[in-house]
């Protein structure tokens, strides 16, 4: 029912089909481009404009930038939606916690989390990678700290507006446990400004791992993605723009892909909305 | 006599606010026959809907029993509560928020009994869900359809048909009708009626319309400020209101008999006074016309006809 409504939604199923592409490519990648590329410095080559041997053309060192590209989309894409996902799962579970039993839970919660919050998003992955070392596992992790406050607060908001509602008072009357009120009953009305939340949390955590790979936390060069190129770029955008602007449409097109296709899981949803 | 399905005895809920306790529900007793609906009538905020609330457990009561069969389920861990809840359902006053709007008809009379496990299996959940639409009226095609999609009288269909689900005894029916148009009012009525003939169901019929309450009820409950002020049998309490608030309550009904068109309505002064930390005594006696000294000492029901009890110092001496 909810893909036969997902599917009727042209955008959507743009960004999906969008979305599949670039997963598709990135995991092909050693199908057709040597994983050596990625890091082979051929200073004879270097700015080479795109097309030609080298569709996206060279860096600065003369590095294939495409490989570098589909290689960091490894890392920029998927970590990035483990991130989103992560936080998605803990925070919801948080927020429907804090937000469905009211009182103590929610007083010990909220607070932890205004504790996460008081602290800089960027600061806080810092110290966590800080202290659980390098590596992409725990880049993952440090980030997913970060959005986990955002996402907490936004269910807590629509799981309050909602666990006063009749509906939910009749499935206690026959005797619903907590859990299957909220998951059934209060979590997908509440759904749609978390979904889009979510949809617009990914583009943050990509120029966060960039950030983080500018900063030498987390990835750092010569290991490709999409944000460290764009920074370890930055200098010649000037003169060589395309260097600034395929990673940049990369990042642009995956956030619009899981932008489309959020609104479109919002919409298929929820029943009311007309198709 | 035997034992009351329902009964309540000296059931209390105080809600604590930031300006002391506000008293919602002050020592109620109640009984409730099988077979039997009690029309709990009362102006707006006086305590019905928590009242119908704190004997389903929805809200914790303060103090106070709420007895099942003789039995107080205040008392009762989680897994007994289950095997009472089975016998008392509500229907919710607004048919426009009680009913979950991601889910079809279908699955929203279905939750109950998946719930319960009273019925398992795809097939045979199916045909349950199916048999209680055809009971509350509504055609078979709408298993399918979403709440926002039909009208409020068949919305209160599907509720009904939700609280039926888990054929229970009791039901709390939180003022059912007052969303609906007055055709449509008929309609729920009658078949609550039919509901409660065949199948033997008790109501309490929580509602502020004077008609609706004498047109379903067996025995009428008048509630002020979360007191019970009264208790009678329909005819009783119609045709001989003592209470001096019921009075007012009942000479407030707009009439179409042209000979009383020009008597003096009984129109009560001032407002309701505030329910946080209440002063001992009638609670009605600030706008009370016949207030006496002895109102300012708290009224206990005391019975001045057989089955008819008053909590009034001045009328029922």
């Amino acid at each position: 029912m909810v893909w036969f409504r997902f599917k009727k939604n042209k955008l959507a199923m743009i960004g999906l089909v969008l979305l599949l592409i670039m997963v598709a490519a990135i995991l092909a990648a050693p199908l057709f481009v040597d994983e050596k590329a990625v890091s082979a410095q051929k200073i004879m080559n270097r700015f080479q404009k795109p097309g030609g041997a080298h569709i996206f053309g060279t860096d600065q060192f003369g590095r294939d930038l495409f490989a570098r590209i589909i290689y960091g989309g490894r890392i920029s894409l998927f970590a990035g939606l483990a991130v989103v996902c992560i936080s998605f799962i803990v925070g919801c579970s948080l927020g429907g916690a804090a937000g469905y039993f009211g009182g103590l839970v929610d007083t010990v919660i909220m607070r932890v989390v205004d504790m996460l919050m008081a602290i800089p998003a960027m600061l806080l992955s810092m110290a966590v990678v800080a202290a659980l070392g390098p590596g992409v596992d725990k880049l993952i992790i440090a980030l997913s700290i970060a959005q986990i406050p955002r996402f907490t607060r936004v269910v807590r908001a629509s799981i309050l507006s909602l666990r006063n509602q009749e509906f939910v008072e009749a499935a206690k009357c026959c005797g619903t446990n907590s859990a299957r009120i909220i998951l059934k009953h209060i979590l997908p009305n509440g759904m749609g400004p978390v979904i889009v939340s979510a949809t617009l949390t990914l583009g943050q955590v990509i120029i966060n791992i960039a950030s983080l790979g500018f900063l030498g936390i987390g990835v750092s060069s010569p290991t490709p993605e999409w944000g460290t190129i764009l920074s370890e770029n930055k200098i010649n955008i000037r003169y060589y723009p395309y260097l600034g602007i395929i990673p940049g449409i990369c990042i642009g097109l995956s956030v619009m892909a899981v932008n489309f296709i959020g609104d479109g899981l919002r919409d298929a949803l929820d029943p009311r909305t007309k198709n | 006599m035997t034992t009351p399905l329902i009964e309540t005895k000296g059931l209390k809920k105080y809600f604590n606010t930031p300006g002391g306790s506000l008293h919602a529900v002050d020592n109620v007793d109640l009984k409730i026959s099988s077979g039997e609906t009690l029309g709990v009538v009362g102006e707006s905020g006086c305590g019905k809907s928590t009242l119908g609330r704190t004997i389903l457990r929805l809200v914790d009561a303060t103090a106070g029993e709420v007895l099942y069969d003789g039995q107080n389920i205040l008392n009762f861990s989680q897994q007994q509560m289950r095997d009472v809840r089975m016998n008392m359902q509500m229907i919710f006053q607004d048919p426009f928020t009680s009913l979950n709007p991601r889910l079809s008809v279908g699955e929203i009379i279905a939750d109950p009994i998946e719930v319960s496990r009273t019925v398992r299996g795809r097939r045979e959940i199916r045909e349950k869900v199916r048999e209680l639409m055809d009971v509350c009226g509504l055609p078979e095609r709408y298993v399918n359809t979403y709440p926002h999609e039909l009208d409020g009288g068949r919305r209160q269909r599907i509720g009904m048909a939700r609280a039926l689900a888990l054929n229970p005894k009791f039901i709390v029916c939180d003022e059912p009708v007052s969303a609906l148009d007055v055709s449509i009012q008929a309609q729920i009525l009658n078949l609550l009626m039919d509901l409660q003939q065949s199948k033997g169901l008790s109501y309490m019929f929580i509602t502020h319309n004077l008609c609706v309450v004498r047109h379903i009820s067996n025995r009428i409950m008048v509630m002020y400020m979360g007191n019970v002020v009264e208790v009678a049998s329909r005819d009783d309490l119609f045709s001989h209101p003592t209470h001096p608030y019921t009075k007012a309550l009942l000479s407030a009904i707009p009439t179409t008999d042209l000979s009383r068109r020009n008597s003096a309505r009984q129109i009560l002064k001032g407002e309701v006074a505030n329910p946080v930390d209440p002063k001992p005594g009638c609670r009605f006696n600030p706008r009370c016309p016949y207030a006496t000294k002895s109102c300012q000492e708290q009224q206990t029901l005391k019975e001045i006809a057989s089955g008819h009890y008053v909590a009034c110092s001045v009328f029922a001496g």
